[in-house]
């Protein structure tokens, strides 16, 4: 029965979804007030990310003709399970989240569901805007998930296991400074930042995949997005407090790592403007394929 | 209203995305939408986000005075919003035509095409006032009292000294 709960508290409070649309919430907002500042602006106030998706759950759904009503709301309640499940996977500091043998193959898996299901959502919604957004997504993938998963591979093959606990409570050496390299390098693509802001560019094909998406089902698609941004900073910040001793030094790293992302990434995205898809592409398997290239040769032969 | 009918309202008023149209405008109003979302004027304080899609938007921003072209697209683009949404006609193009009333091709105004919420007057209106108007619309919407919603007038934003001068 314990065990019951506290798995369920894993997938719903820490660091599940209560927690994670909490904390993506925050960093939305950190993100876009930072956005603003460095554009000279004012930016928006702290709870504005939180009544964006109150008012998005309070809208309408207008299903343009011609689509599948029942995949139409399915999608984003698909995408937003695997990232739930993808939450309780993340190895945050304290011993609250599922821990097993594996479970970082499981984690890569449920955290590609995002990025293929609004594929899938462009595609079904026969709008050409939503379906170049929707090739656009899919290319990329094949772009940022080489040094995305690479940098995995490297810690498996330094630590000889697929527990990622296991992996991130070793002590800090090269081949975490070259996986995080590696890690970073993918992170704005994730998110559609800036300069890879490529498969939702507004001024070029209006908003992408989720052109035709509105109401509830676009309120769980951003909801998808904040949980993303939290997912992808975790991961960049276990990397650093996954050795730390102390519980409470490990959530504080954790958590000013994973706003410290944020700041960076917006940062970048402030300075950019966007790559065409073949460069973005051309630097993910040149300069991404280096770094993960990198990752893998230290991890084996300087551990 | 029940707590959750309070939240969703408040909601409304703190989120206000807009969609825009340029029904046949000089272009005059629009250049003055953008300073709204530049660094002296700042819409986001307020929550507004220029969307791309109309589907991603409540508030409907409507210049120009709406050629017998540009009638069924703003028809259209209206009708893909999804409610609760409120309309904005800025500029007086929208309202009566200004100088182009009377003009065979010009229709004289988005009255009778789509229910026009508030009107913010001006050629062009000045940045303050729009976000005035954007503004309006967004409580219009949190009350519920917006046209969409039954309401049967609109709002003609009054300007005050301090847009004047």
């Amino acid at each position: 029965m314990t065990e019951v709960l506290r798995v369920a508290a894993a997938f719903l409070i820490w660091p599940g979804l209560i927690s994670a649309a909490l904390l993506g919430w925050l960093y939305l907002w950190l993100g876009r007030k930072t956005f603003a500042r460095l554009q000279a602006r004012q930016g928006p106030p702290f709870y504005q990310p939180f009544f964006d998706f109150v008012k998005l759950m309070g809208k309408q759904t207008v299903l343009p003709r011609g689509v599948n009503a029942g995949l139409f709301a399915l999608l984003p309640w698909l995408s937003l399970a695997a990232m739930i499940f993808a939450l309780a996977l993340l190895p945050v500091p304290g011993t609250s989240s599922l821990s097993f043998s594996g479970d970082l193959i499981l984690l890569l898996y449920l955290l590609e569901v995002p990025s293929l299901i609004e594929v899938v959502a462009g595609f079904t919604t026969r709008s050409v805007y939503g379906q170049v957004g929707a090739m656009r997504e899919a290319i990329m993938t094949l772009g940022y998930n080489l040094p995305f998963i690479t940098a995995f591979i490297a810690l498996a093959i330094q630590g000889q296991s697929s527990n990622m606990r296991e992996l991130l409570a070793r002590p800090l050496g090269p081949t975490h400074l070259f996986a995080a390299i590696a890690l970073f390098l993918a992170i704005p693509a994730r998110m559609k930042m800036n300069p890879f802001s490529i498969a939702n560019a507004e001024q070029e094909i209006v908003a992408g995949p989720l052109v035709e998406y509105n109401g509830r089902p676009l309120g769980i698609f951003e909801l998808v997005h904040g949980l993303e941004l939290v997912a992808m900073a975790g991961l960049f910040a276990s990397l650093v407090s996954g050795s730390v001793q102390n519980p409470v030094i490990g959530m504080v790293v954790y958590l000013l790592v994973s706003m410290l992302v944020v700041v960076a990434t917006t940062l970048l995205s402030a300075a950019t403007a966007r790559l065409k898809v073949q460069h973005a592409l051309g630097f993910y398997w040149r300069w991404g394929a280096l770094a993960a290239a990198a990752a893998v040769l230290v991890a084996a032969f300087l551990k | 209203m029940g707590i959750f009918d309070r939240l969703v309202a408040t909601a409304r008023q703190k989120s206000p995305w807009v969609y825009r149209i340029n029904a046949s405008s000089c272009n005059g109003c629009d250049i003055e939408i953008g300073p709204c979302f530049c660094p002296r004027y700042d819409a986001e304080q307020l929550g507004v986000v220029l969307q791309g899609s109309p589907k991603h938007a409540d508030i409907l921003l409507i210049t120009g005075a709406v050629t017998l072209r540009t009638e069924a697209a703003v028809r259209e683009i209206y009708e893909q919003m999804p409610g609760p949404k409120a309309v904005v006609a800025i500029g007086s193009c929208p309202a009566t035509g200004n100088v182009f009333a009377g003009s065979p091709s010009v229709r004289g105004g988005v009255e009778g095409i789509i229910p026009v919420d508030v009107y913010v007057p001006g050629c062009p209106p000045r940045p303050q006032a729009i976000m005035q108007g954007i503004h309006e619309a967004a409580r219009l919407l949190a009350e519920g009292k917006t046209r969409w919603a039954g309401a049967t007038e609109a709002h003609t934003l009054k300007l005050g000294e301090e847009m004047i001068s």
